[in-house]
């Protein structure tokens, strides 16, 4: 990758900086914990944010960035800690107003309402009105066309907001945020849906409100694009704040060492491979192509073989992985389970094929919350309960026994409905049943998420199990602990798999991959 | 793959300006005109009436029309409001009979009928609005205060209070009706009936509120993002109660203005009108989906339908078959707005 000069972002002139560095900063948090329940999501956390300067935050999922940002925007009240802007303490959380004159977040999910103009979406609950206490429309356009050129947004205002695009959406959003009076902006993930043209645009309309004063925390998960155009950095990491540097001064491997922690969690696994070089392939992938979501894909699942597919989040795994098992179809390229070709876009026939498959989100794909945990095992294997379409009780209760204590599920029986246990139990249901049928392929995605530290560990110790049994294996996660024990892991990077990592890799290098970051360069 | 992305992207920034056909000199967009889209349809089947039953145009035809849909057309008023907000109100159609049912009930002299004469006449109108705001507060409370599912709670709804209508009156018809009663049904106002100059007027008073006041723009934003009208500032569960509250008192008021015209608080009155009330707020351009559609459009749609009834009617069409020729006709128009439109019903 080519990142060597783009990293060098030229800072803003000398003058304007030593200027800022005097006043308080834009916006400063210090000592703030979050709590949510048991999880803790903020921990004596703290950033700093100085006028006219773009503020990188960067961390891995569940880091605490989210929480931070709502924190900033007065979303949600910190348990402790404090939050000034300039230098004077934060409205009340229900001053909408007050807050909404300091700081302004351009989420990732749009708050503009689709089927109104862009007009009426700046100017919502706040309309002109004319003599008559009527709102006066003209007056809402003409302020609208002037608002949107004083910040050179060039997007007409009578459009239907749901008729732009993402990367006018963002503009129209940024305007409004400016409209409000406020001039520290957040965006969260900016350029998470945009192609490289528009990102491009999107930096130089940055560049262009950074001159103007505007100041920006800019969060996001490709850290090239930290280095493009931000002056300073800040790390999170479990909850906690890491570093502060600018960003000329801390070089990628520090950056991303930050990210990861200690090298301590690079233990080598000493799982001897149990791929089966004679047998059918379990997975074959072909050229697979969606519009959009990821192209090219191309590789090999072995029977027996475990391999990880890993990405950030948006890089595409997720829907490589359900397309493979017909949750999704793709427009290009071939999918072979086992030697044999499913219909794409269907999930019966990929579990025809021998297809086993835990969902990316089991409360909403997973399992039926108030069925019992033997209906939920046995779901998707109706034909070895009774024939022609009957359910036998007796034969369901069996194996449902047998799967309870093969993945020992902690349950009094198996009538118990899955929504009663606890969530690596539940997880274990789901994988109870993606392995009912003996499947020749088992497709994982994120499969330890929200799970505790023990049912962690059995989970991936029965992944391991099945693919003794000849069962090929393919992860998709952004967890490294899933990842350790593949074979080899296949990066993905904006919908292409970028780089194959053999097993025995340090975090960084796995990360970095994920990040799009080059170490070497 | 990058450079086609960029085109479409450089192509989808230039387009709109174009693409936008505008009429007299610029001043009406285009996308203004899909609030008159059932315009020409109207005057189509004028003109079909016209040649059908040369009756048809007369004004007296036209009154009778407009005449016998005003009551509707108020649950079609109340229903489109509740429709932008993203709600449901089924059970309009049974407050529009339970509401003068109670006030007849509790007016009608004893001997005739199940009235139990215990108020005087006068007390019947306020009595009918009464009742219509209580059900109205009723649906609120279950649906934002304790944040039931609309569609069940006013299906619920629909039913039991079609069930005390029933309860109260025997299963009979009340007549006697009180002279305050039969005011609205049957007074004439400059020459036409007073549920016309009703209806007209509070069409009017609805399209100015929905497009020319803070609050009416409030129900678009609830309806087309909750979460971006509360980060405006809006009091969304506010208007979301002046919403369902003020639905129930219109049909109450159509209940009112029916009994008067009929002289009588029948136990199925308004029974099966809540289906014209979709369909008509529906062809008229308003989204189930929440947010979107004009109070003309949904105006436009309940006349569209009668008019075609009347047209039929006029044309000798077997009064057995209006029945299934009105479920086509809905279904009929759901299509050719379907095309119009360009966009999936939700």
């Amino acid at each position: 990758m080519s990142d060597g000069e783009r990293a060098v972002t030229p800072a803003p002139a000398p003058a304007d900086d030593g200027r800022s560095k005097v006043g308080p900063p834009v916006v400063e948090a210090t000592g703030i914990v979050k709590r949510f329940g048991p999880t803790v999501a903020l921990n004596g956390a703290r950033i700093a944010i100085r006028a006219g300067e773009t503020h990188a935050l960067v961390g891995r999922n569940g880091a605490g960035k989210s929480t931070l940002v709502s924190v900033l925007t007065g979303l949600q009240a910190p348990d402790e800690g404090t939050v000034t802007f300039g230098g004077s303490p934060a409205p009340r959380l229900a001053d909408r107003d007050a807050w909404r004159e300091r700081v302004a977040c351009v989420y990732q999910k749009s708050t503009i309402i689709p089927t109104l103009t862009v007009a009426e979406n700046l100017f919502l609950n706040r309309h002109d009105h004319g003599r008559n206490g009527l709102i006066s429309w003209q007056g809402v356009r003409r302020r609208a066309r002037e608002l949107l050129s004083t910040w050179s947004v060039d997007v007409d205002p009578q459009t239907p907001a749901g008729d732009l695009s993402v990367e006018q959406r963002q503009f129209v959003e940024i305007a409004r945020a400016l409209s409000f009076g406020a001039r520290f902006i957040i965006l969260d993930e900016p350029t998470a849906q945009l192609d490289g043209a528009a990102i491009n645009r999107l930096f130089d309309r940055i560049r262009d409100l950074q001159r103007q004063g505007v100041t920006f925390l800019f969060i996001s998960h490709h850290l090239q694009e930290v280095y493009e155009i931000c002056d300073m950095v800040t790390v999170f990491r479990d909850a906690r704040h890491i570093v502060t540097a600018p960003v000329a001064e801390l070089p990628r491997t520090e950056l991303v060492a930050a990210m990861t922690g200690e090298a301590a969690a690079d233990r080598l696994q000493v799982r001897s491979s149990t791929l089966d070089h004679i047998a059918t392939p379990a997975l074959s992938v072909q050229a697979l192509g969606s519009d959009g979501t990821y192209g090219d894909v191309t590789f090999q699942v072995g029977a027996g073989e475990i391999v990880g597919l890993a990405g950030a989040a948006g890089s595409g795994r997720t829907e490589v992985a359900e397309t493979v098992v017909g949750l999704r179809a793709a427009v290009a390229g071939e999918v072979e389970i086992a030697g044999r070709r499913p219909r794409p876009g269907s999930v019966p026939a990929a579990l025809a094929a021998g297809a086993g498959f835990v969902p990316q989100d089991r409360h909403h794909q997973g399992f039926v919350p108030d069925m019992s945990i033997a209906d939920n095992t046995t779901l998707s294997v109706p034909r070895r309960l009774g024939k022609n379409g009957f359910l036998s009780r007796g034969r369901r209760d069996r194996l449902a026994d047998n799967m309870i204590e093969k993945l020992a599920i902690k349950t009094p029986g198996p009538d118990l409905p899955v929504s009663a246990l606890s969530g690596g139990n539940q997880q274990k249901v789901v994988m109870a049943r993606a392995l009912a049928d003996d499947p020749k392929l088992l497709v994982l995605i994120n499969p330890t998420a929200g799970v505790d530290v023990r049912s962690k560990e059995f989970l991936l110790g029965k992944v391991e199990e099945t693919a003794r049994t000849g069962t090929g294996v393919l992860i998709a996660s952004d967890e490294l602990d899933d990842l350790r024990m593949c074979d080899r892991v296949l990066v993905m990077f904006q919908g292409r798999v970028t780089s194959e990592i053999a097993r025995g890799w340090h975090d960084h290098d796995l990360v970095a991959a994920m990040e799009g970051v080059d170490l070497n360069a | 793959m990058p450079e086609t992305v960029l085109a479409d992207a450089a192509a989808k920034a230039v387009e709109p300006k174009p693409k936008r056909t505008a009429l007299l000199g610029g001043r009406i967009p285009l996308a203004r005109l899909r609030d008159l889209a059932l315009v020409p349809a109207i005057v189509v089947i004028a003109i079909v009436g016209q040649i059908v039953n040369p009756v048809f145009l007369q004004a007296d035809n036209l009154i009778n029309v407009l005449q016998t849909m005003s009551e509707m057309a108020l649950l079609v008023l109340a229903q489109t409001m509740v429709l932008i907000v993203k709600k449901m109100d089924l059970s309009l159609e049974s407050t529009m009979g339970l509401a003068p049912g109670v006030a007849a009930w509790l007016v009608v002299p004893t001997g005739a009928g199940h009235g139990l004469g215990l108020l005087p006449g006068a007390w019947a109108v306020p009595v009918t609005l009464a009742v219509g705001a209580l059900v109205g507060v009723i649906n609120a409370l279950l649906i934002i205060r304790f944040g039931l599912n609309g569609f069940i709670v006013t299906l619920g709804m629909l039913i039991v209070l079609r069930g005390v209508l029933t309860g109260i009156s025997g299963g009979q018809t009340f007549f006697q009706l009180p002279e305050s009663m039969l005011y609205l049904g049957t007074a004439e106002w400059f020459g036409m009936p007073a549920s016309i100059w009703i209806c007209l007027v509070l069409f009017a008073v609805a399209i100015v509120v929905l497009g020319w006041t803070s609050f009416g723009r409030s129900l678009y934003a609830i309806g087309g993002n909750v979460d971006a009208a509360k980060a405006a500032g809006i009091r969304t569960d506010r208007v979301l109660w002046i919403v369902i509250v003020t639905g129930s008192v219109l049909a109450a008021l159509a209940g009112l203005m029916l009994s008067g015209r009929l002289a009588s608080v029948a136990s199925a009155q308004g029974n099966g009108y809540i289906f014209t009330v979709f369909a008509a707020a529906v062809i008229g351009g308003i989204s189930l989906g929440g947010g979107k559609g004009t109070m003309f459009g949904a105006f436009c749609g309940i006349l569209l339908l009668f008019m075609i009834q009347n047209v039929l009617t006029l044309a000798g069409v077997p009064a057995q078959w209006i029945g299934a020729l009105n479920g086509l006709i809905i279904l009929v128009a759901l299509a050719i707005s379907r095309i119009t439109g360009g966009k999936v019903q939700e």
